[in-house]
């Protein structure tokens, strides 16, 4: 990697500063895209502004209806957290399932979401959830935070403090994964909440989507029968040496089903 | 006690698990400058030239240089260790390897240009500030395409690509017996291209010392005096006085370790230039583009059997793929250590193998864990399995129909090999009882009721180990000899010290040789020391490969033994006033035949290292014997596999759902290391088989599979767990009576994996599948041959 000042700020307030001060600096969470980024020589950054050291982005609380996930919270963590399990045990199996144990001891649901990786896991859960993501300035909601490849709604000095996510009545992470990365080649998100079914798919395409017609749908009938006729097209989604669109496409469909069949 | 045959636990292994391992990369000399090799980004470029000076001037750079700098300095090119010839007679297109690319890049990896500086941080700034002018050039990538009229050249000097057109075998025979056949099954089918993929990457240290001309040089190799012979005698011109080759523990090789690399010369001669030390470690992502890769073949296959299933003749045409330039053994691999394996486990009296070996755009390609074999044992059981299909008959009564009987040996195969023993139906028997074979059917129904096709395969393995009479391997080109040496050290209060020519590189030889030296002197295990990996230490030895370690070398460590024991039978006989023929040697003492009176093996040593009472006119003082040893044949390890896997009808998935492996080693001296050999093998047969597929751009030459985001490994969860046996036959013309067991499981492993898949997909009417079988291609199958049914 190239040479970079690192910083270890103990306040958000410090984190804007320095942020402020360099325009060429970035911000480390858990480091599992970054490091790898910069040991490839594929980032330059003249600061790293690492927010480790802010005890208020970690942890989880129950706030009665949803989950209060602090951003620097651990993919482990929530995969053993008892009230991750009782309140949305499909988050806490999601996250069991993201790449091998050492990125889960090191990797953040605040580095996830806001790396936006098109084949990353939690950006199905949060927009599957319907849940909202709390930064230094404001609440923005799933479905407006994921808008591009790699691309979010947050500004370059926002930072993601927390997710907030619905306990959902029921629901189902089904991920398909890549042999080799343990990426999501395609990973299906579904819950059914009182406000409705939510489906959202990771890895497909080139950022998280929603599948409009699985949901009204499975609004009506919620069995994997369901959606079985419910083609997606291939337009526009992801197509690699991994799994061409037609694939992917295919298996959005598999893992729908069979998603809504382990919400049980 | 004895502890030959019993699962002794690895010495070694408290230092590797609790980080008290010597690997290369930890080891630092006073001084020591770090290298940072420039590869290029290009499959093929002519190199216009290289500026280097904004390099130089860079901060902390101690020197900059280019293939333009070693040519000028007299290095000469990496040589190639075996010479194969064409069917016309004539010897292999053998184009030069510089060490560092001259005027042409031939592949993405290929190195360019070395800086050294004072930390690898600033040799990395300043490898950004060289500057090579490349006029790309098209490049040759697909080793069929590249045979034909009007590719792209990779070499001069081999036209049209190809390195040779070798054949083996009786082709009139062959060509008899295929127009007599009742049936004839033809394939096409490819061995997919693998990355190897240690654990540990390569890394070089080189160290020159002014005072007395001495070059060290620390290396990850399997075989450090062939690194010694090769890069003195022909890249460096070093006398071997003057060139200490250190291999210390090195962390899996798989045959990429074995060959002599460019780093290695270039941080030895850098050394030499600014007399400081200079290391060199590998990344992961350098190690895709720059260790030799393996496999690769395409080929064309016919059986020709008879109405009872007879196999007649087998025919078989394959294009080998060997990169961009001739790795230290390439040519051998789709040669003699193929073609010569194409018997398999059959009768088959007509054989007839010819292979074009092709240069690319690509990495090298040279042995990798199995070596030809895998590929050989493919090839076969694939053609095997499908002429049971195509004549309606059970895959194992076919083989067993063919099988060479256990009272054949030895046998003379129509492919120049001939095997010393073996029961191949015995062991095909015990896997076919250990996998319940007669239960399957209803195992596949019931998977059917999940949505799985399930399909369960065999295959039968020979190969040919203990690699191997000089002799022999010298008349088939090999221009190095291939015996194996060892020093057996008694020391004075009766400890022992074993120096083998032999490598260990994750194959437990300091338990497996600790145990041979323990039982024959009747010592403890604790009292004996194995040393390897240095040229200054130990005699001159071929080192590890070819599952030789135990044939070769631990045969080599016997002979050194039985000389100390003729030596202290002398010895003893003087302190027991007996005659030398009335003393005998055992559990540790040298006893007068029919008495009580006896010497330990620690009291005869400490008389001939303290020789007051000694027979000192007719014996030398000391109790240290070397042993060279020269095998009279190859090894002949064979095996039935049977897989057992379930697909996925929605997504292709497969699941190995049950693997049982029955292997002959031989005698079997730690049957634990035996089984974590089996398992390492077949982790990497079912890798190449469902996982692992090397992918380049046919047309830009970029590696595409060049991390481990792309390039599937086998991890645990891919694997089930295996149900290993063994059915034993001792090998004839070894005193141990081993065989060797390290490549056996990835050469058995992918045949067996893709019958499995193919008697799967059978209901759908698929006869072939190529590796790796990953999902979207079983998915794509499934729906392709779905089609016509639903449409009947």
């Amino acid at each position: 990697m190239y040479e970079f000042n690192y910083h270890q700020p103990t306040s958000l307030d410090e984190v804007a500063r320095l942020l402020g001060a360099n325009e060429e600096a970035k911000i480390v969470a858990g480091g599992m895209t970054l490091v790898p980024t910069l040991k490839f020589r594929l980032a330059k950054p003249s600061d790293l502004v690492d927010l480790v050291g802010i005890s208020s982005l970690r942890g989880i609380t129950d706030a009665g209806d949803a989950l209060v996930i602090g951003a620097m919270t651990r993919h482990a963590e929530v995969e053993r957290s008892p009230l991750v399990k009782q309140g949305i045990p499909a988050l806490a199996a999601l996250a069991h399932v993201i790449g091998d144990p050492a990125v889960r001891n090191r990797g953040t649901i605040g580095g996830s979401i806001s790396n936006n990786d098109p084949a990353a896991d939690y950006p199905a859960a949060v927009v599957g959830l319907g849940g909202t993501v709390q930064t230094t300035r404001r609440e923005i909601a799933a479905d407006n935070f994921f808008t591009g490849m790699f691309e979010t709604a947050l500004d370059r000095t926002e930072i993601v403090t927390a997710v907030r996510l619905p306990k959902p009545q029921a629901a189902c992470y089904m991920k398909f994964k890549n042999p080799a990365s343990r990426y999501a080649i395609v990973g299906v998100f579904v819950a059914r909440t009182g406000g409705g079914v939510r489906v959202a798919v990771t890895g497909a395409g080139p950022c998280v989507f929603r599948v409009p017609e699985m949901e009204a749908a499975l609004a009506r009938s919620f069995t994997p029968d369901a959606i079985k006729d419910i083609a997606i097209p291939q337009d526009g989604l992801n197509s690699d040496i991994h799994a061409s669109a037609e694939y992917r496409a295919h298996l959005v469909g598999v893992m729908a089903r069979r998603a809504v069949a382990g919400c049980g | 006690m004895a502890t030959i045959g019993t699962p002794v636990r690895r010495r070694e292994d408290f230092r590797f698990l609790t980080g008290g391992g010597t690997y290369t990369d930890d080891i630092n000399r006073p001084g020591q400058l770090y290298a940072y090799i420039l590869r290029s980004q290009h499959a093929h470029a002519r190199i216009g030239g290289i500026d280097t000076a904004p390099a130089q001037r860079s901060s902390g750079v101690v020197a900059v240089y280019t293939g333009q700098d070693m040519t000028a300095d007299g290095v000469g090119g990496l040589p190639c260790g075996w010479q194969i010839h064409s069917k016309d007679g004539s010897p292999m297109a053998e184009p030069p390897h510089p060490v560092l690319a001259v005027d042409r890049v031939r592949y993405v990896g290929d190195p360019v240009a070395v800086v050294i500086a004072d930390t690898l941080a600033l040799a990395r700034d300043a490898a950004e500030l060289v500057n090579v002018n490349y006029a790309e050039e098209p490049a040759a990538i697909d080793p069929v395409a590249a045979l034909q009229p009007g590719a792209p050249q990779v070499n001069s000097e081999a036209s049209g690509n190809l390195c040779y057109d070798w054949q083996l075998g009786d082709l009139a025979a062959v060509e008899s017996a295929f127009a007599k056949a009742t049936r004839i099954v033809r394939l096409d089918l490819a061995n997919n291209r693998l990355v190897p993929n240690a654990m540990e990457p390569r890394a070089a240290i080189g160290e020159f010392n002014r005072a007395t001309g001495e070059y060290t040089l620390y290396t990850t190799s399997q075989n450090p005096h062939v690194i010694r012979l090769l890069m003195g005698a022909f890249v460096l011109h070093i006398p071997e006085a003057r060139l200490r080759v250190v291999a210390p523990d090195v962390g899996g090789g798989f045959g990429s370790k074995i060959y002599h690399y460019p780093e290695e010369a270039i941080v030895t001669w850098a050394a030499g230039k600014v007399h400081r030390p200079v290391k060199w470690t590998a990344e992961r992502s350098e190690s895709f583009i720059s260790d030799a890769h393996g496999r690769d073949h395409v080929t064309h296959v016919e059986l020709a059997l008879d109405a009872q299933g007879k196999f007649l003749a087998l025919k078989v045409s394959t294009v080998a793929n060997l990169g961009a330039y001739l790795s230290t053994f390439a040519p051998a691999i789709p040669t003699y250590l193929y073609g010569t394996l194409l018997a398999g486990t059959y009768t088959t009296p007509a054989i007839y193998c010819e292979t074009k070996a092709v240069f690319t755009n690509t990495v090298p390609i040279d042995a990798y864990r199995g070596a030809g074999r895998p590929e050989a044992t493919f090839v076969l059981e694939r053609i095997v399995d499908l002429a049971a299909d195509e004549i309606g008959m059970d895959p194992a009564e076919l083989r067993r129909r063919n099988f060479i009987p256990k009272d054949a040996y030895p046998y003379q195969t129509p492919v120049a090999l001939q095997y010393d023993s073996g029961d191949y139906a015995a062991t095909l028997e015990l896997a076919l009882k250990a996998a319940d074979y007669q239960g399957f059917e209803s195992r596949r129904r019931e998977a059917m009721g999940r949505g799985k096709l399930r399909g369960i395969g065999i295959a039968t393995y020979i190969e040919a180990c203990g690699i191997a009479p000089s002799a022999v391997v010298g008349s088939l080109g090999a221009r190095a000899g291939l015996y194996e040496s060892a020093e057996v050290r008694v020391h004075p209060t009766g400890s022992v010290s074993v120096l083998t020519g032999t490598h260990s590189h994750g194959q437990g030889h300091e338990t497996t040789f600790s145990q041979l030296v323990a039982d024959t002197f009747g010592i403890p295990i604790d009292n004996v020391e194995i040393v390897h990996g240095d040229t200054d230490k130990i005699p001159y030895g071929m080192g590890t490969y070819g599952s030789r370690s135990i044939a070769v070398g631990g045969t080599a460590i016997v002979k050194a033994m039985d000389k100390v024991i003729a030596k202290g039978r002398k010895i003893a006989a003087h302190l027991l006033e007996a005659a030398e023929a009335d003393v005998e040697f055992k559990d540790g003492k040298f006893t007068v035949a029919g008495t009580d009176r006896s010497r330990t093996l620690g009291e005869v040593a400490l008389t001939a290292y303290v020789p007051h009472n000694y027979p000192i006119d007719e014996l030398e003082p000391g109790l240290d014997e070397t042993a060279f040893y020269d095998p009279k044949n190859f090894t002949f390890p064979s095996g039935a596999y049977i897989a057992e896997v379930e697909i996925d009808l929605e997504t292709g998935q497969v699941a190995v759902v049950n693997f049982t492996a029955s292997d002959d080693f031989g005698r079997i001296i730690n049957p634990l290391i035996v089984a974590g050999q089996v398992h390492g093998g077949l982790a990497q047969g079912i890798g190449q088989a469902l996982l692992e597929g090397c992918v380049y751009d046919k047309a830009s030459g970029q590696l595409l599979t060049g991390s481990y985001n792309d390039y599937a490994m086998p991890r645990a969860d891919d694997l089930p767990t295996f149900a290993l046996s063994t059915n034993t036959t001792l090998c004839t013309h070894n005193p141990l009576g081993v065989k060797g067991c390290g490549e056996a499981g990835a050469i058995g492993a992918p045949a067996a994996i893709t019958n499995a898949l193919v008697d799967a997909l059978k209901p759908l009417g698929v006869r072939h599948l190529d590796m790796p079988a990953t999902s979207e291609k079983l998915w794509r199958t499934i729906q392709q041959h779905r089609a016509p049914i639903a449409a009947e």
